[in-house]
C-alpha cells in the first residue's frame, strides 16, 4: 500500500485507499475491543496489572474510547466513504492519492495520539480527551482531507441527483469538523467553568448525533438496496430521516449534564428535542426494514445483510433507551451508572459497528474481486459480536439498575460495589468475546485478500457466497 | 455548480445547522456569561491556576507551574498574628488562573471589587503574587472577592511560604492534574446531583462554583462515591494514603486500583520504597500468613501522592 503515496494519482488503482481504509480500521477495532476487554477485567478483578502507571485503569480507559471512535468507527466510515460515493456517483474518487495519503496520516497521528494520552498527556475532557494540537491535527490532517475527496467526488459525479447515503455523507463530513472546531473551544481559548462542561458534552453529544449515527446509517442505505436489489422503500421517508437529524439531533447536548448547574431552560429545551430523536429512528429503521420486503431470506444468506439489518433492530431499542432516558422523570434514576454505559456501547458496539462491519466485509470483497476466505469464520464473527455485545449489554444495564437503586435508596456505595461484581464479570466475559471475535475478523479478510476466490468480471460477491 | 438543483436544500440546511447552533451555543451563554463566582468558585479557581489538563508549561501533566495554598495565621511582613486565613501563592512565573487574566468571567460585583478593592488588576506574573478571598459588599449585598495580598498587604510569596512551612502548604493545583491525569474522575464524579444525593454526597454544586476552573471534570459514569465533598466526609489524612497505597487496607471490597506507583522512589524519610517486598508481606497477610498489613510508607514531601491527597482533602 505504501508504494502509492508517491504513485502519480492515475497509476493508483481505483479503490485502493478504500482497501487500506478497511484493513487499518479492523487492525484498530481488535486493538480497540482489546484495550476495552483489559480494562474489563481490571474492573472485574482489581488486582490484575496493578501498581504501573500505564497499565493503570485510569491510564487506559480512554485509549479504548479514542480507539474505536477514531480508529475502528471513523475509519471503517472513511472506508465506506471512498468506495460508496464514487460508486452512487458512478465516477472515480476525486484523488486516490488523497485517499491514500489520508489513511497513512490518519494511522500515524493516531497512533501517536494515543500513544501520548496513555502516557497521561489528557485535555481531561471526556469524549475530547486529546490536547488542543493533536485536535488541530484531527482537524486538519484527517478530517478536512476526507471531507474534500468526499465532496469533491459528489461534485464530479456523473449522476443528475444525489443519493440517499451521499446526502449523509457530505453533511456529515461538514458537521463533523464544525463539530471539532467549535466543541474544542475550552481547549483553544482556555475557557473555564460551566462553558467548558457544557461544551464538552456539546461536543460529546454532536460527535456521536452528527458523524456517528447518520453516516452508519448512510451506510446501511447503501447496503441493503444493493445486496438484495430492492429499491430504497422511499426516498420521502429518507427525506424526513436527513432533516430531523440536522433538526433535532444537533440541539439535546444539555441533556448530558441534567443534574448539573445548568440554565433550567436549556435542559428542559434539550429534554425536549432528546425525545425528538425518535422521529429520525423511526423514520431509518423504518425505511430499512420495508427495503427488505420479499427478500428477508438474505437476512439469514447474507453475511453483510445479517449484519446491517442487525445494525438496523438495534436501533429500536437505542432510540428507545436514547428518547427517554434523558427525560428528567427517568434521568434521575439511572444517571451516572452502568445503564448509560449499557447505552453508549448499544450506540457504538450495537447500532454502529454491525452496519460498518457490513461495509466493510463488503467493500472489501467488491474492491478486491475476491470472495470472502471463509463463510464460516464470518458467522463466527458476527455471532461472537451480537452474543459478546449482548451479555454485555445486559449485564451492565441490571448493574445500572442496581447502582441506581443504590443511589435513590442511599445504600452505603461499597454495597453496590459488591453487588455489581458478578456483572463486571459478565461485562468481562462478553467484551472479550467481542475481541476474541475481531481476532477472527481480521483474520478472515486477511485470508480473503491473500487467497480469496477471485469472483469474475459482472459478478457480485454475494452471488457467490455458497458456490465453490 | 454541480449543486444547483439542491440550492433550496443548501440553504436550509445552513439555517438549521445554524439555527441549531443559535440555540445551543449562543443563547446558553448569554445566561453563563452573568453568574457571578461563589466563594468556593474563587477558592477553586485560585487553587487550581491556570489549566487543569495539558498545558504547554506542563504538557506530561507532571503538576509544574501551579499555586500553593497555604494557611496564614502570622502576618509574613509584619509578624503579628492573623486571623487564620487561605493564601494562594503564585511564585514567580507561574501562570496566573484565568480569573486574574480575564476578570470579567468572574461576573459583575465580583469583578468590581476585584478589580477596584483587591487590585487583582496589578498583579504581575513574571513577579509572582499572592491572593486571598475576602469580603466585600456590592448593591447592598455581601460579596467575595479576590483580594492581591501582595499589592494591599505586600505580602510576597517567598516570604508567604516560608511564614507557612511545608505542614501548612496544600499542593492542591498539583494534585488536580493528578486527578486528571490518572483518571480519578473516570469512576469518582465531582457532580451530587439534585436529587438523592443531598442526603449522602452533600449539596449538589451552585452555578458560580466554576468560574476560572478549567477542566470541570465533572465525570459522567459513577463507579464509586461522588468526591464534591469528600474532605468533609473524611479528612483524614492516614486513611488516605492508605486507600491510594492499596485501598483493599481499607476496604476489602473496593475495586479502585493501587495508585502506589505515585510515591515515586523514596518515602519521607529519604529510604528506597521496596515495592516487592511490600507486595510480598501483603499477600501473606492477605493468605493469613501474617496478622497485620505491611506499614504504608509515609509520601515525600514533593511526592505525587502527596499532591493527590492535598487535593482531595481540599474538596469540602
Amino acid at each position: 500500500m505504501l508504494k502509492y503515496l508517491f504513485a502519480r494519482n492515475e497509476d493508483i488503482p481505483h479503490g485502493t485507499s478504500a482497501v487500506y481504509f478497511g484493513i487499518s480500521s479492523i487492525m484498530w477495532f481488535v486493538i480497540g475491543t482489546g484495550l476495552g476487554s483489559f480494562n474489563a477485567a481490571k474492573l472485574a478483578f482489581p488486582d490484575f496489572v496493578t501498581g504501573s502507571e500505564l497499565f493503570s485503569f485510569g491510564h487506559m480507559r480512554q485509549v479504548h474510547v479514542m480507539a474505536v471512535i477514531f480508529g475502528w468507527i471513523s475509519m471503517a466510515f472513511a472506508m465506506a466513504m471512498m468506495y460508496i460515493t464514487p460508486a452512487l456517483g458512478n465516477t472515480r474518487l476525486w484523488s486516490e492519492k488523497l485517499g491514500v495519503w489520508n489513511c497513512f496520516l490518519w494511522n500515524f497521528g493516531l497512533s501517536l495520539a494515543l500513544t501520548l494520552l496513555w502516557a497521561g498527556m489528557s485535555s481531561g475532557r471526556e469524549y475530547s480527551d486529546f490536547p488542543w494540537f493533536i485536535d488541530l491535527v484531527i482537524l486538519f490532517g484527517i478530517v478536512a482531507p476526507l471531507g474534500l475527496n468526499v465532496w469533491m467526488t459528489v461534485l464530479k459525479r456523473r449522476t443528475q441527483g444525489i443519493y440517499t447515503t451521499n446526502w449523509f455523507f457530505l453533511a456529515g463530513t461538514f458537521m463533523v469538523f464544525i463539530v471539532l472546531l467549535v466543541g474544542n473551544t475550552p481547549e483553544y481559548f482556555q475557557l473555564t467553568g460551566l462553558t467548558e462542561a457544557y461544551l464538552t458534552w456539546w461536543f460529546a453529544h454532536n460527535v456521536l448525533g452528527l458523524w456517528i449515527t447518520p453516516v452508519a446509517a448512510a451506510i446501511a442505505y447503501y447496503t441493503i438496496p444493493k445486496i438484495t436489489g430492492n429499491p430504497l422503500y422511499s426516498h420521502r421517508i429518507g427525506h424526513l430521516h436527513f432533516w430531523s437529524v440536522v433538526v433535532f439531533y444537533s440541539t439535546p447536548a444539555a441533556h448530558h449534564l441534567m443534574s448539573a448547574p445548568l440554565p433550567e431552560w436549556l435542559k428542559s429545551f434539550a429534554s425536549v428535542e432528546g425525545v425528538l430523536i425518535l422521529v429520525p429512528a423511526i423514520a431509518f429503521v423504518s425505511n430499512l426494514l420495508l427495503t427488505m420486503t420479499g427478500k428477508w431470506h438474505y437476512f439469514v444468506d447474507n453475511v453483510e445483510t445479517k449484519f446491517t439489518i442487525t445494525g438496523v433492530l438495534l436501533a429500536i431499542p437505542l432510540n428507545m433507551q436514547g428518547g427517554f432516558q434523558q427525560t428528567r422523570a427517568i434521568n434521575w434514576y439511572i444517571h451516572g451508572t452502568g445503564w448509560i454505559v449499557a447505552h453508549a456501547h448499544l450506540a457504538l458496539l450495537g447500532f454502529s459497528t454491525f452496519l460498518e462491519g457490513a461495509a466493510v466485509y463488503y467493500g472489501l470483497q467488491t474492491i478486491l474481486r475476491r470472495k470472502l476466505y471463509s463463510l464460516a469464520l464470518a458467522n463466527f464473527h458476527f455471532w461472537f459480536l451480537l452474543i459478546g455485545f449482548s451479555i454485555y449489554w445486559i449485564s451492565m444495564t441490571i448493574a445500572g439498575l442496581i447502582q441506581g437503586a443504590g443511589k435513590i435508596y442511599e445504600v452505603p456505595y461499597i454495597d453496590v460495589v459488591i453487588a455489581e461484581h458478578p456483572y463486571m464479570i459478565a461485562r468481562w466475559v462478553g467484551g472479550t468475546m467481542v475481541f476474541t471475535g475481531n481476532c477472527v475478523w481480521l483474520y478472515n479478510m486477511w485470508m480473503t485478500a491473500r487467497a480469496g476466490t477471485v469472483i469474475p468480471a459482472g459478478r457480485l460477491p454475494h452471488e457467490l457466497a455458497y458456490e465453490r | 455548480m454541480a449543486f444547483r438543483e439542491y440550492k433550496i436544500g443548501a440553504r436550509l440546511f445552513g439555517l438549521a445547522l445554524g439555527g441549531s447552533m443559535m440555540i445551543t451555543l449562543y443563547m446558553p451563554s448569554l445566561n453563563i456569561v452573568e453568574v457571578a463566582s461563589t466563594e468556593t468558585g474563587l477558592r477553586k479557581g485560585l487553587s487550581y491556576g491556570r489549566v487543569g489538563g495539558f498545558s504547554v508549561e506542563d504538557p506530561f501533566l507532571q503538576g509544574e507551574g501551579k499555586p500553593k495554598t497555604v494557611m496564614l495565621s502570622q502576618d509574613p511582613s509584619t509578624g503579628q498574628a492573623i486571623e487564620p486565613v487561605y493564601a494562594y501563592v503564585y511564585e514567580a512565573g507561574t501562570p496566573f488562573t484565568s480569573s486574574i487574566r480575564h476578570p470579567r468571567i468572574l461576573g459583575a460585583g465580583v469583578k468590581d471589587l476585584s478589580l477596584e478593592q483587591g487590585r487583582i488588576g496589578e498583579a504581575n506574573q513574571a513577579s509572582g503574587a499572592v491572593f486571598v478571598v475576602a469580603e466585600g459588599s456590592w448593591n447592598g449585598e455581601s460579596v467575595s472577592y479576590i483580594e492581591n495580598a501582595t499589592a494591599t498587604r505586600n505580602w510576597s510569596p517567598d516570604a508567604v511560604l516560608s511564614a507557612a512551612g511545608d505542614a501548612n502548604t496544600r499542593y492542591i493545583g498539583s494534585g488536580k492534574i493528578m486527578f486528571v491525569r490518572e483518571g480519578c474522575w473516570w469512576c469518582h464524579t465531582l457532580l451530587p446531583e439534585e436529587t438523592q444525593d443531598w442526603q449522602v454526597f452533600g449539596v449538589p454544586p451552585r452555578l458560580g462554583d466554576y468560574n476560572s476552573e478549567s477542566p470541570t471534570a465533572f465525570g459522567s459514569d459513577r463507579k464509586a462515591p461522588d468526591l464534591l465533598h469528600v474532605g468533609s466526609r473524611n479528612s483524614s489524612r492516614e486513611w488516605m494514603m492508605m486507600h491510594f497505597f492499596n485501598p483493599r487496607l481499607v476496604q476489602p471490597h473496593s475495586i479502585m486500583p493501587r495508585y502506589d506507583y505515585l510515591w515515586g522512589d523514596n518515602d519521607a524519610a529519604g529510604n528506597r520504597i521496596d515495592f516487592v517486598q511490600w507486595r510480598n508481606e501483603y499477600n501473606a497477610y492477605v493468605s493469613g500468613a501474617r496478622v497485620y498489613p505491611p506499614e504504608v510508607p509515609e509520601p515525600a514531601a514533593d511526592s505525587e501522592a502527596r499532591y493527590l491527597i492535598d487535593f482531595v482533602l481540599s474538596l469540602k
